[in-house]
C-alpha cells in the first residue's frame, strides 16, 4: 500500500484506484510536510464516494502530487500547521459540513447550504437570501471607525462586500465577504448534459472564458484519450494569450484612471477593444467563447487571417509600448504606485498567491513554465518575478506580460497553422473510475479544474478553482496599514474575479 | 459708475458653468476624445432642476439647508469680486475677511449636511474637506498680510481693481509671483481639482468633495454644482487678474482681454489635470503647505523691502 502522495502530471488521467488512499493522520502529516517543503495547494476538496465522504488534495512544488483519505466529520485543521489550506477548509466545511477543528477563522465562504443536508457548520438557516449570520473581525477603540462598501457598488461591477476597520485614514484591516454571485457551478457541471459542459465552463467567469474552457477541454480530452492536433494547440495558445493581453491592457488603463491620469486610461481602453476584436476575428466572439472545444478548436486560422492578425499585432505593439512608457515614466504616477499596498513575500507565500499578484511579490510560479500544456512547452516564458510586492510591481508584471504575450503571438503567427476543426460534441465517453486535474495560467494566475468519474463514466465531482480563490486574501493583506483612499487602486491592481470565486 | 460692475456680476453668474466645461474639453483633448459639448453644464443644471429630490429618512433640515447656504455664500462672494479691473458691486473696509469666512460658512454647511446623512463615506469626506482648507486658510491670510502690508488696505478692490495689481507687481514683483503660485494651489485645493482631488472619479473611498454630496439629488445637487462653478470662477478671476494686471481703456476691450485670460486659467487647470496623476491622500497636505510656505516667504521678503 502506498503511504505517500503520488506524483502526477498536469492533464493526465489516472485511475481512481491509483490515487493513494491514506489514513487521515498520515494524509494530514504528509500534506503538511509537502507544503512545508515549498509546496502549495492546487486543489483540496471533498467528494462523495458511494455513501462515504472522501477528501482529495492536489499539491504542487516542482511536481504535482495527489492523495486522498476518508473524510472525518470532525478533524484537526491542517491550517494550523500549513496556512495555504485556510480557505479550502472553509470551503469544505460549507460544501460538505466537515469541521476543521482549531481552524483560526472558520467562516462561511459563499453563504449556501451544504450538499449533505447535515446541520450547517456556521449555524445559518438560509431562509433569508441576505444578510448572512457571520462574524467579522472587529477592532474597538474610541477612534476606530468601520466603513462598509458594497455589495452594490458605484459602477457596473460585480457584487462583493468590503468592510474596513480604520483609524482615521489608515486601514487596520479589510475583510472581504463574497458569495453574492454563487450560481452552483460545480453541481451544475455534474448534473448537466455533457454537451453543455463547454458552454457552462465558458460562463464560469466571463473574462476568463478561454482559460476555463481550456481547463475543461484538456480534462475531457484526457478522459477520452483524444489528442488535439499540433495546429489546435497553437490556436488555443493564441486564444489564451489574447485573453491575457486584453485583460492586462484594460487593467493598466483602469489603474491609470484610478490615479486620475487620463491619457493612458483612454488609450488603453481603446486598445483593449482592439485586442478583443482580434479574438473576434479568430472565433467570432470578443471574449473567445466558442474557440476551444474538447478535441481541438472550432475555428481554424487560414493564412490570410493569420497575416491580418500579425499585421494588427505589429501596429498595436508599438502603440502599447508607447503608452506603457507614458504611464511608467510619469513621476506623479510612480509616486502613487510605489510602496502602495505592499504584500510581503512571506505573506504571499503563506496565502499562496498566484499569477501576476504572486509574481509581484517574488513568487515566480507560472503554470506556463512549471506545468506547461498546449504549445507552452515549446515557448520560452520569462520569470517576471518582482520583489517589492506593491502596486507598482503588480502593474509592471502586467505590462511586461503584455509585451511578452504579443511577442509570443507574433512568433506563433509566423508560420502556417493547420488544424482539423472539431464540431460540438453531443456525447462524451469518459473513462470510468478516473481522475484528472488540469492547470492553466489564465490571466489572473493558476486556474485549475479537477474531475472524478464513477464506474460508468459519469462525472461525480467537478471542482473548479479560480486564481482569485487564492488572491482575495492577498488584497486584504495589501490594505493593512494603507490609506483607505488607496483601496480602489489596490483593488484594481489585483482585479480579482467575483464570479470565479463564487462559482 | 455702478452699472459696469453689475453687468459684470450678471455675466459672471451666467458664464461660470461655461468656463468649467472648458476644463472638461481640455481633458478630453489630452485623452484623445471629443469630449462633452461646451454647454454641458447648462444641460446638466436644467436636467437637475427638472428633477425632484430624494431625501433619506435619517436626514434633517440641515441636509436641505446645506446646498442652499453654499450656493448663497458663493453668490454673495461674487458680489465682492472685482472683475477685469472694475470695482466689485459691494465693498467695505475689511471685506476680504468677510469673503473668506463666507466661503467657510458655505463649506461648514456642506460638511454639516454630509455628517447629517450618517454615512461613513460622507463622514470621511467631511473630515478631509475640513482638514485641507485649514492649510488654505493659513495661506490665504498670509497673502492678505502681504497685500495689506503693500497697500495698507483690507479690501479686494484695493488689490485687484483699477491700477492694481499692476502697481503691486511693480513694487514687489517677486513676492507677487509667489502669491500667484500660492493662489493657484489654493484654487486647485479649494475647488477639488487634480492633483488634490479627482472630480471625475466614481470611487467613493478616494473622493474628498464629491463624496459629501453623494446623497444630494435633483435641485439640491444643482445648487451645489452651481455653487462650485461660482467658487471656481471666484478664484480663477483672482488668478487671471494677477496674471494680466493691466486695464485697457475701452470697456469691451477690457472685458475681452479679461475673458481671454480667465479662459487661459481654466485651460491651465485642465492641462494640469491631464498631465499628472493626483497625489496620494497623505501627500496632499504637503502640497497645500507649499502654498503657505510661498506666501510666508513672500511676506518675509516684503518686510525686508519696506524696512
Amino acid at each position: 500500500m502506498n503511504t505517500s502522495f503520488l506524483k502526477i502530471s498536469n492533464g493526465q488521467a489516472i485511475l481512481r484506484e491509483a490515487i493513494p488512499h491514506l489514513p487521515f493522520d498520515v494524509f494530514r502529516e504528509k500534506a503538511i510536510a509537502l507544503v512545508a517543503d515549498n509546496g502549495k495547494v492546487v486543489q483540496f476538496f471533498a467528494y462523495p464516494d458511494g455513501d462515504k465522504l472522501k477528501m482529495l488534495a492536489v499539491l504542487r512544488n516542482e511536481s504535482l502530487f495527489v492523495a486522498g483519505c476518508d473524510a472525518p466529520a470532525v478533524y484537526p485543521s491542517l491550517t494550523l500547521d500549513a496556512e495555504p489550506f485556510h480557505l479550502f477548509e472553509r470551503e469544505m466545511a460549507e460544501q460538505y459540513g466537515l469541521i476543521p477543528q482549531g481552524h483560526p477563522w472558520l467562516k462561511m465562504v459563499r453563504y449556501h447550504k451544504n450538499c449533505q443536508n447535515t446541520p450547517d457548520v456556521f449555524g445559518n438557516s438560509y431562509d433569508q437570501d441576505i444578510p448572512g449570520n457571520y462574524p467579522y473581525y472587529s477592532v474597538t477603540g474610541p477612534e476606530i471607525h468601520e466603513v462598509a462598501v458594497g455589495p452594490v457598488h458605484a459602477g457596473v461591477i460585480e457584487p462583493g462586500h468590503f468592510r474596513f476597520n480604520c483609524i482615521g485614514e489608515r486601514v487596520l484591516h479589510l475583510e472581504i465577504q463574497l458569495g453574492y454571485q454563487h450560481r452552483g457551478v460545480e453541481t451544475l457541471m455534474v448534473n448537466s448534459e455533457p454537451k453543455r459542459l463547454p458552454v457552462i465552463a465558458e460562463g464560469i467567469a466571463g473574462d476568463t472564458a478561454v482559460g476555463n474552457s481550456l481547463c475543461l477541454s484538456q480534462a475531457l480530452e484526457a478522459l477520452m484519450s483524444i489528442k488535439p492536433d499540433f495546429g489546435a494547440h497553437i490556436i488555443r495558445t493564441i486564444g489564451l494569450e489574447l485573453e491575457r493581453i486584453a485583460n492586462h491592457v484594460g487593467d493598466l488603463g483602469a489603474l491609470s484612471g484610478d490615479v486620475a491620469f487620463l491619457p493612458p486610461a483612454n488609450y488603453f481602453g481603446r486598445m483593449r477593444g482592439d485586442f478583443l476584436n482580434l479574438s473576434l476575428l479568430l472565433c467570432g466572439n470578443r471574449f473567445g467563447k466558442g474557440l476551444v472545444r474538447p478535441g481541438g478548436t472550432q475555428f481554424s486560422l487560414p493564412d490570410d487571417l493569420r497575416r491580418t492578425m500579425n499585421e494588427r499585432m505589429g501596429e498595436l505593439r508599438t502603440q502599447v509600448k508607447h503608452v506603457i512608457d507614458l504611464l511608467f515614466t510619469t513621476s506623479s504616477v510612480q509616486s502613487r504606485f510605489e510602496r502602495c499596498g505592499v504584500v510581503s513575500k512571506a505573506d504571499a507565500d503563506k496565502l499562496g498567491l498566484v499569477g501576476p499578484a504572486g509574481r509581484a511579490c517574488g513568487l515566480s510560479y507560472d503554470v506556463r513554465r512549471c506545468f506547461p500544456t498546449e504549445h507552452y512547452s515549446r515557448l520560452d516564458i520569462p520569470e517576471n518575478a518582482k520583489n517589492t510586492g506593491d502596486v507598482y510591481a503588480r502593474a509592471t508584471v502586467r505590462a511586461e506580460e503584455v509585451l511578452q504575450s504579443i511577442t509570443i503571438i507574433h512568433s506563433l503567427l509566423n508560420g502556417p497553422i493547420q488544424t482539423q476543426c472539431v464540431e460540438a460534441r453531443q456525447e462524451y465517453a469518459l473513462a470510468p473510475s478516473s481522475f484528472v486535474v488540469t492547470l492553466n495560467e489564465a490571466w489572473r494566475g493558476e486556474l485549475s479544474h479537477a474531475l472524478l468519474t464513477d464506474e460508468t463514466g459519469n462525472i461525480v465531482r467537478y471542482k473548479v478553482k479560480d486564481p482569485s480563490f487564492h488572491n482575495w486574501n492577498g488584497l486584504a493583506m495589501s490594505l493593512r496599514d494603507t490609506g483607505i483612499s488607496d483601496f480602489p487602486l489596490n483593488n484594481k491592481s489585483f482585479n480579482l474575479s467575483y464570479c470565479g470565486h463564487d462559482l | 459708475m455702478m452699472i459696469k460692475p453689475l453687468i459684470l456680476y450678471v455675466l459672471a453668474m451666467l458664464s461660470a458653468p461655461f468656463f468649467s466645461a472648458v476644463i472638461l474639453k481640455v481633458k478630453a483633448f489630452f485623452g484623445g476624445k471629443k469630449g462633452p459639448p461646451l454647454l454641458i453644464n447648462y444641460y446638466t443644471l436644467i436636467k437637475l432642476f427638472k428633477k425632484g429630490a430624494v431625501y433619506s429618512t435619517s436626514t434633517t433640515l440641515i441636509f436641505k439647508l446645506g446646498p442652499m447656504v453654499s450656493l448663497c455664500a458663493a453668490l454673495t462672494v461674487l458680489l465682492f469680486l472685482p472683475m477685469g479691473g472694475y470695482p466689485s458691486v459691494l465693498s467695505f473696509n475689511g471685506d476680504v475677511i468677510f469673503i473668506f469666512y463666507l466661503l467657510g460658512l458655505g463649506r461648514f454647511f456642506t460638511i454639516a449636511a454630509a455628517m447629517d446623512t450618517a454615512s461613513p463615506f460622507e463622514g470621511m469626506g467631511a473630515a478631509r474637506e475640513a482638514y485641507f482648507p485649514i492649510i488654505c486658510e493659513a495661506t490665504m491670510f498670509m497673502i492678505l498680510v502681504l497685500l495689506y502690508k503693500l497697500t495698507q488696505d483690507l479690501q479686494l478692490n484695493a488689490y485687484f481693481s483699477g491700477a492694481q495689481p499692476a502697481g503691486l507687481w511693480s513694487i514687489a514683483g517677486s513676492p507677487m509671483f509667489f502669491v500667484l503660485i500660492a493662489l493657484f494651489i489654493i484654487l486647485l485645493t479649494e475647488n477639488s481639482r487634480v492633483p488634490v482631488d479627482d472630480p471625475a472619479t466614481h470611487l467613493e473611498l478616494t473622493m474628498i468633495h464629491e463624496v459629501m454630496v453623494l446623497d444630494h439629488s435633483g435641485p439640491d445637487l444643482a445648487f451645489i454644482e452651481l455653487g462650485s462653478f461660482y467658487k471656481l470662477f471666484f478664484y480663477s478671476s483672482l488668478v487671471a487678474r494677477l496674471v494680466f494686471p493691466f486695464k485697457p481703456g475701452h470697456f469691451m476691450l477690457n472685458i475681452g482681454q479679461f475673458t481671454l485670460v480667465l479662459f487661459m486659467v481654466y485651460v491651465a487647470v485642465g492641462v494640469i489635470e491631464s498631465v499628472m496623476a493626483r497625489y496620494r491622500m497623505d501627500k496632499v497636505p504637503k502640497f497645500v503647505l507649499t502654498s503657505f510656505v510661498l506666501a510666508f516667504f513672500a511676506t518675509i521678503i516684503t518686510l525686508e523691502f519696506i524696512r
